[in-house]
């Protein structure tokens, strides 16, 4: 026990030595366009972290809500009022600042719905890989299915089926948890898939087969000693993923399923815009699509970057 | 080939047994059945009559078979919020529906391959990056926000296109065609390219790559040494050789467009499948959620089927190497 906490001491300096050195570092210091993605993804994730202290105005707190204020357009058109950037909506909420608290809900259903989706289809697929036999073709089987078809039905479907059966609890607490629900339920066949591959690869390796000798649970060979040999192709997936997450959520929340206009995604506000479109106030629905666009194209080029550079055969 | 055929026609069984399951399993055990069909004030009595005459006393194993039966028909029962049957509801949405995915498909088509060519044979030019820019944005926004970015440009600032619905209707009968009328084919302009946008894009990066492979073969040398023009080599030779894949892939992506057909048309507020299935979910309408996904299921499993064949009929190579396993 003495020499564990000495141990990562002698490792912490060599670790950051090892990333400053590294090819990953190059290759992204490398990339301009890359650079510039990361950037962006990294000022949408701080703005939406800390979107209370950062936006000019709360757009739900109703003490601050003037609606004197509604329906302005951007600063720099005749009528604008510089306290708006991107002008108000019909009840005076700045629309700024609902971006900001809109990126919050928006990339807080991603992450996690990307992180149920990847426990979900590693857990499935390290069975599938581990186990094999019948336990295999079943998942399989059922992956195949699914992958059929596309992941935007699934979740509407899941989502449908879900608000049947919780249908009495209050909306406003459910909803966020049937988005994730129902977009982790609809991509995690391709962790499945991944994992599976590897671990049937890893399964018949030396120390697997040392720790089993010693009489090791399979759960835990599962879990300690396969898991972090078949992690790095996960976390590729996962970015592009958390992209394709962030586009499902504001399509269900557009067409209406997602979370409701009390608390606004990306995708709730150009819903909600989508009315004034032809009153003359584009800017209640444009500017918080280009913002989702955006963050997306962002995550995607990251995404790219990261799965070349982590594959072998194109260094 | 017999052979073949019949384990795929198999495989696709297996596939609808699959879908069929989950259908029922939505149908008989979200919310119940007979709660949604009747109103408050149907008695005790009269509601374990219905439960009855539904059959819904009887073991599961016999209800789902009762299902399957039904869904072979196309009967699945009535729809909870519109109290009219949902074949029927479906039958008169199918065209829009199919007529969108048609053209947009065509769209794709039509435009993702000339810049596929164009970009595989001028690759520094400026025009080609331009190309790839555009497509890598346009996998990037979200199908509803191109949707409502053609409205405000060509609806609302131009006022050039209408911005909702199919236009006028010709009825042939069974099927009603937008396409025949001059409002008809101004409505279905925006939606086509909202809803094609995607698979352009994705034909044309494919026809881009394969251009690039095919262009190196030896044969296409020839071909130019032969003196033949530009042209000829690039249409006749190369071109065609990398359209396998693309027919494939086109086929693939049909039913994925009948599926995102969704989004768009609930954009253009549409009158397709798409909206009904939309209202569905919003509304927990269990029985049309179970006919349109079964539908889709079926529309995909005839297209997996009919591109296996067809790869079969078309590359030659598949057919030798079976003849020389077997």
């Amino acid at each position: 026990m003495t020499d564990t906490p000495s141990d990562t001491e002698a490792k912490a300096p060599g670790l950051m030595a090892r990333v400053a050195d590294s090819d990953i570092l190059h290759s992204f210091l490398a990339s301009k366009v890359t650079v510039v993605a990361a950037l962006v993804a990294l000022a949408f994730f701080i703005g939406a972290a800390f979107a209370p202290w950062i936006a000019p105005h709360n757009p739900f707190d109703l003490a601050s809500v003037d609606l004197m204020d509604s329906l302005l357009p951007p600063a720099w058109q005749p009528d604008g009022d510089m306290r708006f950037l991107l002008g108000t909506d019909d009840q005076g909420r700045d629309i700024f600042s609902t971006i900001l608290y809109g990126a919050r809900i928006s990339i807080g259903v991603g992450i996690v719905s990307v992180l149920f989706a990847a426990a979900l289809g590693i857990t499935l697929g390290l069975i599938a890989g581990y186990a094999g036999g019948r336990i295999d073709a079943f998942i399989m089987r059922l992956a195949e299915v699914q992958l059929t078809f596309p992941a935007i039905l699934i979740a509407l479907l899941v989502d449908g089926a879900a608000r049947g059966i919780f249908g009495n609890l209050n909306r406003e607490n459910s909803a966020f948890w049937i988005l994730v629900f129902s977009i982790g339920l609809s991509f995690w066949v391709q962790y499945a898939r991944t994992v599976r591959g590897s671990t049937m690869v890893e399964r018949n390796k030396e120390y697997v087969q040392a720790a089993r000798l010693i009489g090791i649970r399979p759960g835990l060979i599962m879990l300690r000693h396969v898991l972090p040999n078949v992690m790095s192709p996960v976390l590729v997936i996962a970015t592009i993923n958390l992209a394709l997450a962030v586009i499902t959520e504001a399509t269900l929340s557009y067409l209406g399923v997602g979370v409701p206009p009390t608390q606004p995604s990306l995708g709730t506000l150009v819903r909600i815009g989508n009315d004034f479109l032809f009153s003359g106030e584009w800017w209640i629905a444009i500017f918080p699509g280009i913002a989702l666009a955006v963050l997306v194209l962002a995550v995607n080029l990251i995404g790219d970057w990261l799965r070349d550079a982590l594959n072998p055969r194109l260094r | 080939m017999l052979a073949f055929i019949i384990r795929r026609l198999l495989q696709a069984v297996l596939v609808m047994l699959a879908v069929a399951l989950i259908a029922f399993t939505l149908f008989r055990f979200v919310g119940d059945p007979v709660n949604q069909m009747v109103g408050q004030d149907t008695t005790p009595a009269q509601r374990a009559e219905l439960r009855e005459s539904l059959g819904l006393n009887d073991p599961v194993p016999v209800q789902f078979a009762r299902f399957i039966a039904n869904a072979a028909r196309f009967d699945f029962g009535r729809s909870y919020q519109f109290k009219q049957p949902v074949s029927d509801l479906i039958g008169s949405r199918l065209p829009a529906t199919f007529e969108l995915s048609f053209v947009s498909a065509l769209f794709a088509l039509l435009v993702g391959i000339p810049m596929g060519v164009y970009t595989g044979l001028n690759r520094t030019s400026i025009l080609s990056k331009l190309f790839l820019t555009i497509s890598l944005i346009g996998i990037s926004l979200p199908t509803f926000f191109i949707g409502i970015l053609l409205i405000f440009v060509f609806s609302v600032t131009l006022q050039w296109l209408p911005s909702f619905g199919r236009g006028e209707v010709v009825d042939l009968g069974v099927w009603t065609t937008g396409l025949l009328t001059v409002s008809g084919l101004k409505a279905i302009i925006m939606p086509a390219i909202t809803l094609g946008l995607f698979q352009m894009t994705l034909i044309m990066r494919l026809v881009r790559s394969e251009m690039l492979e095919v262009i190196r073969a030896d044969y296409i040398k020839f071909a130019r040494a032969r003196g033949l023009p530009d042209r000829i080599v690039h249409f006749r030779h190369a071109l065609k050789n990398t359209l396998v894949p693309v027919i494939t892939i086109t086929g693939l992506q049909l039913g994925s467009i009948i599926a995102f057909a969704i989004i768009t048309e609930t954009v253009f507020q549409w009158p397709g499948m798409g909206l009904l299935f939309l209202q569905a979910v919003q509304n927990v309408d269990i029985p049309i959620m179970a006919a349109y996904l079964m539908l889709i299921a079926f529309v995909f499993v005839v297209i997996n089927l009919i591109v296996d064949i067809l790869y079969f009929v078309v590359d030659p190579r598949l057919r030798v190497e079976r003849a020389v396993q077997s």
